[in-house]
């Protein structure tokens, strides 16, 4: 029963508590879904044009920058890393550890979007755009849903830190903190795979 | 185990901080692999080192950061669901364009 006492409701609804957690938790992997076949129709179209034109993905790939690409990863893959420690610093009911983590967060998905907007520039200034080629209509619709992501995932991250900082999650209540990081981790696995698919082509 | 029990023991768990730095060390050096991989020319076996290496990747993300290694059933339910779709739809997709017979009019 420890379990069930722990996670407190402090909205007053008369719902149980651990029914609560649970169904926002399913929420959230439903959406999920969702979002992995909204790529996944993209997915599907690389896959046929890659294997439609192998030579194009093969040449037209040298024109992004791999160390850029590999540096998003990294920033990604690190914030993803201060969310997971933002949770677990909640559970161990420290808020002002969440919010330094929160920030972190935030402030790697801004670096991640400032490296893609450099990015983006330097392909305009080689008058490469979306109506290029195939390869490049995918690359910008592939990485621009997916920035679009990042920038969702900002915006929910943040408002995590407002409530936090008001003092609204403790070891007791924690569930939207840990709900948000779902989705950030989401945005981190799509990357994992855009990744090698749009710049490590060998 | 009955299920009280065992929603007591997903919501308990706590993942501690080392484990967390643990598989970000490890996702780090797989991508430092896959990228280095990229670097030499194996043909098909690029693409099939990329997204098994990427695979890789993701479930720890999955498992570790989302969780999922402590989730009961039914979430696992949840999140698996997606990837058979996904299965589906580039499969048919890809058979669809391949196999389809030209019928002249």
């Amino acid at each position: 029963m420890e379990g069930v006492e722990k996670i407190e409701h402090v909205h007053g609804h008369h719902v149980d508590p651990v029914v609560e957690y649970q169904s926002l938790k399913f929420g959230m992997w439903l959406f999920i879904a969702t979002e992995l076949l909204l790529f996944g129709g993209l997915f599907a179209a690389y896959t046929i044009f890659r294997a439609k034109f192998p030579e194009m993905f093969a040449e037209q790939h040298l024109e992004l920058n791999k160390t850029l690409g590999a540096l998003n990863t990294a920033v990604l893959i690190l914030s993803s890393l201060t969310m997971a420690l933002g949770v677990t610093s909640i559970q161990r009911g420290k808020p002002k550890r969440l919010a330094l983590f929160l920030l972190l967060t935030i402030l790697l998905g801004l670096a991640f979007g400032v490296n893609k907007y450099f990015e983006y520039s330097a392909k305009f200034h080689h008058h490469i755009y979306p109506g290029t080629s195939i390869f490049f209509s995918l690359y910008f619709t592939m990485t621009g849903l997916h920035m679009l992501h990042v920038f969702a995932g900002m915006a929910l991250l943040t408002t995590m830190l407002v409530l936090t900082l008001r003092g609204r999650f403790s070891d007791k209540y924690y569930t939207p903190v840990e709900v948000s990081g779902l989705y950030w981790h989401l945005v981190d696995l799509i990357w994992i795979y855009l990744f090698p698919l749009l710049y490590l082509i060998a | 185990m009955d299920t009280k029990a065992h929603a007591d023991e997903t919501i308990n768990h706590i993942t501690p901080y080392r484990i967390y730095v643990l598989v970000w060390v490890t996702l780090m050096v797989l991508t430092v692999i896959s990228v280095g991989v990229s670097y030499f020319h194996f043909g098909i076996f690029n693409i099939v080192v990329a997204l098994a290496v990427a695979s890789v990747k993701a479930s720890l993300v999955a498992l570790y950061f989302m969780h999922l290694k402590y989730e009961d059933k039914i979430t696992w339910v949840f999140a698996l669901y997606p990837l058979g779709l996904l299965a589906l739809l580039i499969g048919l997709s890809i058979s669809d364009v391949f196999f389809r017979a030209v019928v002249s009019p």
